[in-house]
């Protein structure tokens, strides 16, 4: 009930209407930015951050997160129409969407798109409005040690969740960490890794990192691919939104089930990509008929598109309430929070209430608002995709450019940013996790300091971290999630080996 | 080897989840993934060896009063050590390495025709600020890669730094490097 009270409170907050316009304003450069190549939820936020430096920390959040939901909507239209994801969340959203475009059925395939994203982000919120404040509440009584459980269990859910080669995330993750342990150390005072120079003392700030492996990184890659998109043009009528809202309640357990995925691997930092893959498997394999995935399924639209805006709402939660972010995108607000002159963690629920819950409120309505946004204005941003690259690409990386210049007004900033950008493109050619190295860069300070805090505590003796249930069970799980991928194995083994692909196809 | 974990995670095979296969022909050969492989890992095994000898240079042992600032970078620098050399183990031998291309030639050069302006356009944005520097970096990208004309191009390569300048300076005050015109301008 008290979150039921604190939500309403919050409603209040945005009763302000300049925070209405932010959220507007928000969800519009939001679709915009998930639907232009190269610029991504957590790139697009890092490149707006300095623009919301002179705004109410409350007004720049509520932006910021609406440029998010945005994103999060605008991924849905080029995988559609265009077969392109926007964003890497919506990858399992062409494999059913484009078909049904090619099908004629566009405007259903994104109707479903929408809705399904709706609903799955509004679940996600119910989730954080009441489950917020318990962890919050819960987190209050932790000390360094446990801090470093949950941190240590985030980095190890990579390895276990991960799609990607073990050793491949260990190294961009540890990339990362060694990239955050640059600069000065806050403990001792002694330079690490600078060799000498001047301009490393500041280490490598993460935003310019984000802007350069996602903005740069990403147009390269779109670049090898050639510059023109051709893609199927459709308008939404009114007629068909009806036709197809009548289909979907028929698919009410692929919501549920999709949305606790989402929300299971958005908390804990799976993210919002591998949420939409694994419901899109999970909802083939529980199908009647998975011989139609693939083909223009309307499920198939429904389920990665709930998971996916599950997982990215949800990412939230552990960003606020633990100062640990979900997300790349939430690793960027993160920071924006610490420019702000706020500290995420649980103390933010007693000391900034209105900033908290004046978010919470607002996700509800942001959501309704892009929500409708998009409903209404498919043709417009499918037009948006017609004007030709060698246009949108220069100004792209103009604006990544800029992007990285204003967050210190340094040049080199600049100069380090496109070198980034070349790291983004190999990585992500080898199949190297940018996510993981994004979180490292992003925490590794704070996992650093809570585990010297730990140690501190316990004269170095490490079983500090199992001294009592809840940092035990902590760190036993984590420890469970980096050897994931050799106890499967090992389970695959036992059961006779070769069953790899349970449904077959 | 770990092919089979990913589809533990994803049950069933997806459509338009594998590898988009690069047509291997000899003539788009540059580099196989292979190699690829091999040289980011070693590069990794570098900066790890890096980060391990910085680490010990600055103490990676236990002081009087905690860890050194060197115990915690020194971990991690081994453990992406190892991961690497596992990554760079696998590639070199097993036998179901990837020897696809990396990346087509055609591919690559598209790629290089991004890069290398860009690098000149961060120069010049060096001497003569980042609005200048932007017009005449879109204009080319416009001409060059787009094949527009010059009316085309030169209608939007102003007009965006010209938006970018109001946003920037006027309405969010936020400086970004000008060079000899905006001050001649007086900005």
């Amino acid at each position: 009930m008290d979150a039921f009270l604190s939500l309403i409170h919050g409603f209040g907050v945005l009763a302000d209407p300049m925070n209405i316009v932010y959220m507007c304003v928000g969800v519009v450069l939001g679709v915009l930015i998930g639907v232009l190549p190269g610029l991504g939820g957590a790139n697009g936020v890092a490149i707006l951050l300095p623009l919301t430096f002179s705004m109410s920390p409350t007004a720049a959040i509520i932006m910021l997160s609406s440029i998010y939901w945005g994103a999060l909507f605008g991924g849905a239209i080029t995988s559609v129409l265009f077969n392109i994801p926007g964003e890497p969340w919506s990858v399992a959203t062409t494999f059913d969407g484009h078909p049904m475009a090619q099908q004629g059925k566009a405007d259903e395939a994104l109707t479903a798109a929408f809705t399904s994203s709706f609903i799955g982000a509004l679940l996600a919120v119910i989730v954080i409005t009441f489950l917020a404040p318990v962890v919050a509440g819960f987190a209050l009584r932790f000390g360094p040690a446990e801090f470093f459980a949950v941190q240590l269990l985030t980095f190890c859910s990579f390895v276990g969740m991960g799609r990607e080669s073990p050793f491949k995330v260990l190294a961009a993750m540890t990339l990362g960490f060694a990239l955050a342990a640059v600069g000065l150390d806050s403990v001792t005072g002694q330079l690490r890794m600078t060799f000498g120079t001047v301009e490393l003392m500041r280490g490598f700030d993460f935003l310019i990192a984000v802007i350069g492996l996602f903005g740069i990184g990403e147009i390269l890659l779109t670049m090898e691919e050639g510059l023109s998109f051709r893609g199927k043009s459709t308008t939404i009528t009114l007629r068909s939104v009806m036709n197809t809202w009548i289909r979907l309640p028929r698919f009410w357990v692929t919501y549920l089930r999709s949305a606790a995925v989402g929300c299971w691997l958005g908390i804990t930092p799976g993210g919002a990509t591998p949420a939409s893959f694994m419901s899109y498997g999970l909802a083939r394999r529980f199908s009647k008929d998975p011989g139609n995935f693939g083909k223009g399924e309307i499920e198939g639209v429904v389920a990665p598109e709930t998971a996916a805006h599950a997982a990215g709402t949800s990412a939230l939660l552990p960003m606020l309430t633990l100062g640990i972010p979900g997300s790349p995108t939430a690793a960027v607000m993160l920071g924006g929070l610490l420019i702000w002159g706020l500290q995420p963690g649980p103390m933010l629920f007693i000391e900034q209430k209105d900033f908290v819950w004046g978010l919470i409120a607002s996700m509800y309505l942001s959501n309704v608002i892009g929500f409708l946004i998009v409903l209404t204005t498919v043709p417009l941003w499918a037009s948006i995709l017609r004007i030709p690259f060698s246009i949108i690409a220069p100004v792209i990386i103009v604006l990544c450019c800029i992007g990285a210049y204003t967050v210190h007004n340094a040049f080199l900033d600049v100069v380090i940013m496109l070198f980034f950008g070349v790291i983004g493109y190999v990585f992500k050619k080898l199949h190297y996790p940018l996510a993981p190295l994004v979180l490292a860069l992003v925490l590794g300070d704070m996992a650093e300091s809570s585990f010297r805090q730990s140690m501190l505590i316990s004269q170095g003796d490490m079983s500090i971290f199992w001294s009592n249930w809840l940092v035990g069970s902590i760190c036993s799980l984590a420890l469970a999630m980096l050897f994931w991928p050799l106890i499967a194995l090992m389970l695959d083994k036992l059961r006779g080996g070769g069953r790899f692909s349970p449904g077959g196809a | 080897m770990f092919m089979e974990r990913e589809q533990n995670l994803v049950p069933e095979s997806l459509p338009g989840d594998g590898e988009k296969t690069t047509p291997v022909s000899d003539a788009g050969l540059t580099v196989t993934m292979k190699t690829m492989e091999l040289v980011v890992a070693g590069l990794l095994m570098l900066v790890a060896a890096i980060v391990m000898y910085d680490s010990v240079r600055v103490g990676a042992g236990w002081a009087f009063d905690g860890p050194q600032a060197g115990y915690f970078p020194f971990f991690i620098g081994l453990i992406l050590f190892a991961a690497s050399a596992v990554t760079f183990g696998i590639n070199l031998f097993s036998r179901t390495a990837d020897l696809s291309n990396f990346v087509t030639k055609p591919a690559l050069l598209l790629v290089a025709k991004v890069l290398a302006p860009t690098v000149i356009y961060l120069i010049v944005m060096y001497y003569v600020g980042i609005y200048i520097a932007s017009a005449l970096y879109i204009c080319f990208f416009m001409m060059w890669l787009g094949k527009y004309s010059i009316r085309k191009a030169a209608p939007v390569a102003i007009a965006i730094p010209l938006v970018l300048f109001w946003l920037f300076e006027i309405a969010f005050l936020i400086p970004l490097p000008k060079g000899p015109l905006e001050a001649a301008l007086g900005f």
